[in-house]
């Protein structure tokens, strides 16, 4: 008999009770309308979209404002409008609006941090999709490599790395992608050996599906949830990487600024001038935070079993989620 | 043994019996509304007997038996009825019993056997441990003495070399063999009452007839009331002396299975009879009933089997038909009962 | 013969386990297969738990390659044929899986499963309304209807999931289908339904099955030739009326006494076998089933069986040193 958990679909209860109208394919309404009724997951869509638009056009609005020295204003505390609006967020002891480098400061922050994920993403998650899907000796292979860098310490590597190559942009971009392609290698392979020894890929190869179809049209799209999970919580790890390599003096160089090195630079200020390293580690953790809750939200909305939770609106389901929990 | 399951003497079958539910009813709640899974079951299991609770998935049965043994899910609740045991203490209400009278109850009163073995026992634990606990708990024996009683358990069960795989654990044993254990755990304290929820589905046709071979000599030995929840209607007919058919969480039929399975008096279970490919000719059609089992979220008003029922009449759809006796000790929920045999 | 689809000899697979050794290292799965199946006819498979069916299955679909004998497809060898030859020939069987449920990839929907094995076989239905026109078809054929097309598998039920299954099978318009067990995980009224639908599929399209269960009743009502599998061998095969009724295999016996019947005049004396089936990994010698048979001898130990043919009914054969209709049974040491 085939394994006992592949026996049993669902609880008993959902068995009787049968899924709310699981839906058809979603059009574009119908996932707006999922978004809306998570609400808390609606709040972090819209900070993430605020900071990806201030990414794009915030500099350009900005102008020289981040860069204008103005030692007669430095170190002003923030929350006035005493010294200009501009200066609301206070200044740095270089007189510089924080507000203005905050704005500036996310695109750089922001341009490290997705290519690197992104890279080590698609790097290490095809990788580990294709050994574990074949296992033998390209698995054995992809989980050696994968150890060997684990077992190095990332940040040590990258200051070797960046002490001996310079610290460009593209440089960090590609140590914390290396560093980081372990964990997708890692989860990709894991899950794709578990999926492949199941029943509709074993149907697929019944019907001459070679390794490279089944990994695309049955592994992927069951991995990449959990994929784009991993990818959200390392999205805060690499900002925090590279906040700390900056600290360094290894990361994002000055005139470039980065929420990293700003934190890192506002660290002897922090009894005088709290708001120089407050603010940009603000921004890191909302942004990191609206991530991994979007994250967890598309998880949800991309499995069609699951879906019926984002029909509906969050009060009602409050009521059964101590019961829905059970259910998933 | 070529005999039908063997009727109980009548004076044993009037006498009191060991479970008696009435009434039990089990609610779910759901994100669309509650549900109901289990409408007012009543049943009776007598000593040296088995019952058996005949139905396909999502009528209820094994509902019925998580209810009676406490386990039910959080989603789901017992709203009404009550089962009284006759233990050795007296008449209990197991629905009413508090959580410490309930613990009293399993295992010298009420055990259960469940249908997947490896999931009900403990994986990080040796097979000795485990047989040995209901003789620690309920007996206060020490370990030793507990041991000893757990090696003699095994080998009534028939569990070959019991003293040398006293130290292994469940993996090491094949499917039946589980099974075995699971069987020797549930009768360790001679209960009054045993529940098997499908105990053999798992299993192969050969240790099948082991297993209920086994239980029908425990069942003498400790003279047990066996309730047998299971879809399998030959199984029934081979080992169950009475049967209540359910049907979208209702029983629609009860009998004794020589006579219920001769002549039914319920058109769903004449069409489960029929469903069953005994003497039909090769390549001929199945008669099969027709649509599928019922949404519990939309049971209709009237009798619940009106959609599928060849008999469905307008009574059907406005009344739904009591349980309700047609013949000595024979109860049937329908209102054309004596059209039956015509469909 | 030109009726004979299917051909098989002395189909042999041994499995390595890993991470062992010595005699424990192979898992002997097949040892010597023989069988036939020809056009429009159903082949029953019965066996209990590591009898090696599952593995039959696979190999008969190319999941699995034997380590010795011949497989004879309508005249070809499919385990000879690479590539595009091997591809166009895997449309010719497929196989419905017994479990409705894992069979079916759940972020799928039931349009697109059903035309999943074209996406490997471009050829067939190049055009997308071809495909989608054809998929409407075949969940007609299954009894769906084509709303189903959009729906995922979780909404419905089991019966129809092993619907979609059927119709995914029928895709590629194949000769044989191996059923898996295609009724056992469905409730017995649906059943019914399936082992209905599974008949008329045959009737109009002359597919042949090979279909394994353990559920002997429905065995009998479906299948024109069963043959019993025990660790390995096929021990036993011939129409399914002399089997069923006049098993001539001491484990054939056991396993027609063992099934529980619903007519109590089918009932007869139960054979209850002692002990449990041996490990695939250390089978006995001589003859695997003597472990549990109460007529075994020395000889039974020594010597692999012999061919019982019996002279009553043709094509009806098991290998047993004492067959059961000893006195109607020519002894044969044939292949």
């Amino acid at each position: 008999m085939s394994t006992q958990i592949d026996l049993v679909p669902v609880k008993p209860t959902t068995a009787i009770v049968g899924e709310a109208d699981a839906g058809r394919r979603p059009g574009r309404s119908v996932w707006f309308r999922m978004l809306v009724n998570d609400r808390v997951a609606a709040a972090a869509a819209a900070i993430l979209g605020l900071v990806f638009l201030t990414a794009i056009f915030g500099p350009m609005l900005v102008g020289d404002l981040a860069t204008h020295i103005d030692l007669d204003n430095s170190n002003q505390a923030p929350f006035t409008l005493a010294h200009g609006w501009a200066n609301v967020l206070g200044t740095d002891p270089l007189g510089r609006s924080m507000l203005g480098r905050l704005i500036v400061a996310c695109r750089t922050t922001l341009s490290v941090a997705i290519p690197a994920v992104v890279i080590s993403a698609v790097v290490g998650s095809v990788i580990g999709m294709w050994a574990g899907f074949y296992r033998g000796w390209r698995e054995t292979v992809a989980m050696r490599v994968a150890d060997v860098i684990m077992s190095f310490p990332s940040l040590l590597l990258a200051v070797v790395v960046l002490y001996v190559f310079s610290p460009s942009a593209a440089n960090i971009v590609a140590v914390l992608a290396i560093t980081r392609i372990p964990v997708y290698l890692r989860t990709a392979r894991a899950e794709s050996a578990e999926l492949s020894s199941r029943v509709f890929v074993d149907a697929a190869r019944t019907f001459g599906a070679d390794g490279r179809s089944i990994i695309t049209r049955h592994v992927l799209p069951i991995v990449l949830p959990t994929l784009l999970t991993v990818a959200t919580l390392d999205f805060c790890y690499v900002m925090l990487a590279e906040s700390s390599l900056s600290f360094l003096g290894i990361g994002i160089q000055p005139p470039d600024v980065s929420w990293g090195l700003m934190v890192s630079q506002g660290r002897t200020y922090l009894h005088t001038a709290w708001w120089l390293s407050f603010f940009p580690g603000l921004a890191i953790v909302i942004t990191t935070v609206s991530a991994t809750i979007l994250a967890a939200w598309a998880r949800i909305a991309t499995d069609p079993g699951q879906r019926w939770r984002l029909t509906v609106p969050q009060k009602r389901l409050s009521r059964f989620t101590g019961a829905a929990k059970r259910l998933s | 043994m070529t005999a039908v399951a063997e009727h109980v003497p009548a004076e044993r079958v009037d006498a009191d019996p060991a479970l008696r539910v009435e009434g039990l009813t089990v609610d779910i709640r759901t994100i669309t509304g509650t549900v109901r899974a289990v409408d007012a079951v009543s049943f009776a299991a007598h000593r040296g007997e088995t019952l058996a609770l005949l139905g396909e998935s999502g009528c209820g049965k094994s509902m019925t038996a998580t209810a009676l043994v406490g386990l039910l899910e959080p989603v789901a609740e017992v709203v009404a009825g009550s089962a009284h045991i006759a233990g050795r203490d007296g008449l209990a209400d197991l629905l009413a019993a508090d959580r410490k009278t309930r613990r009293k109850l399993a295992g010298p009163e009420l055990a259960i056997v469940f249908q997947d073995a490896l999931t009900a026992l403990n994986p990080l634990y040796t097979v000795g441990t485990q047989l040995a606990e209901p003789f620690r708990i309920h007996h206060g024996m020490k370990a030793k003495e507990a041991k000893r009683k757990a090696v003699e358990l095994m080998a009534r069960v028939g569990i070959p070399q019991p003293q040398e795989r006293m130290k292994s654990y469940p993996h090491q044993f094949s499917g039946g063999m589980r099974q075995r254990l699971l069987i020797a755990m549930a009768v360790a304290l001679n209960p009054r009452v045993l529940i098997a929820d499908e105990p053999t589905t798992a299993l192969d046709v050969t240790v099948q007839a082991q297993i209920m071979a086994l239980l029908k000599s425990l069942r003498t030995e400790f003279d047990m009331a066996v309730v047998l929840i299971t879809h399998d209607l030959a199984l029934v007919a081979e080992e169950a002396d009475r049967v209540a058919v359910m049907y979208a969480g209702t029983i629609v039929e009860t009998g004794s299975v020589a006579e219920v399975f001769a002549e039914p008096k319920h058109p769903y279970t004449k069409g489960l009879l029929d469903s069953v490919p005994v003497n039909a000719e090769r390549g001929a059609e199945l008669k099969s009933i027709g649509g599928s089992p019922p949404d519990l979220h939309s049971i209709p008003e009237g009798c619940v089997y009106q959609e599928r029922c060849p008999l469905a009449r307008e009574i059907c759809r406005t009344t739904r038909p009591p349980l309700e006796a047609v013949g000595a000790r024979r109860k049937s929920a329908c209102h054309f009962p004596g059209e039956v045999k015509n469909v | 013969m030109s009726n004979q689809l299917l051909s098989v000899r002395d189909l042999t697979k041994t499995f390595r386990v890993p991470g062992a050794r010595g005699s424990k290292a192979k898992l002997s799965a097949l040892d010597g297969i023989n069988l036939d199946l020809a056009r429009g006819e159903t082949l029953g498979l019965v066996g209990e738990s590591g009898c090696g069916k599952s593995t039959l299955a696979r190999t008969l679909l190319m999941l699995e390659r034997p380590d010795s004998g011949t497989v004879s497809f309508d005249g070809t060898d499919p385990f000879g044929l690479r590539g595009k030859e091997l591809l166009k020939f895997r449309r010719r069987v497929q196989m419905v899986f017994q479990d409705p449920y894992a069979s079916l990839n759940s972020r799928m929907t039931a349009g697109d499963i059903i035309a999943e094995p074209w996406r490997s076989h471009r050829t067939l239905h190049p055009a997308k309304r071809d495909r989608d026109t054809r998929v409407r078809e075949l969940l007609d054929l299954v009894g769906l209807g084509a709303k189903a097309m959009d729906k995922y598998p979780q909404e419905f039920s089991g019966g129809q999931r092993q619907r979609i299954g059927i119709a995914r099978a029928l895709a590629l318009d194949p000769d044989v289908i191996i059923c898996d067990e295609p009724v056992s995980a469905l409730d017995l009224s649906v059943q019914a339904q399936v082992l209905n639908l599974l008949n008329d599929l045959q009737r109009q399209l002359q597919i042949s099955y090979v279909f394994i269960s353990h559920d002997l009743s429905v065995v009998r009502h479906v299948a024109d030739r069963v043959a019993v599998m025990y660790l390995g061998r096929i021990i036993e095969t011939g129409p399914t009326e002399a089997v069923f009724d006049r098993p001539n295999h001491p484990y054939t016996a056991a396993l027609m006494s063992a099934a529980p019947k619903l007519d109590a005049a089918q009932r007869g004396e139960r054979i209850l076998l002692k002990g449990e089936v041996p490990s695939p990994l250390n089978p006995p010698s001589g003859c695997r089933f003597r472990t549990r048979c109460q007529r075994a001898t020395d000889v039974c130990a020594k010597e692999r069986p012999p061919v019982a043919l019996d002279l009553q009914v043709a094509d009806h054969t098991a290998e047993c040193h004492h067959p059961l209709l000893a006195d109607q049974s020519a002894l044969s040491r044939s292949a």
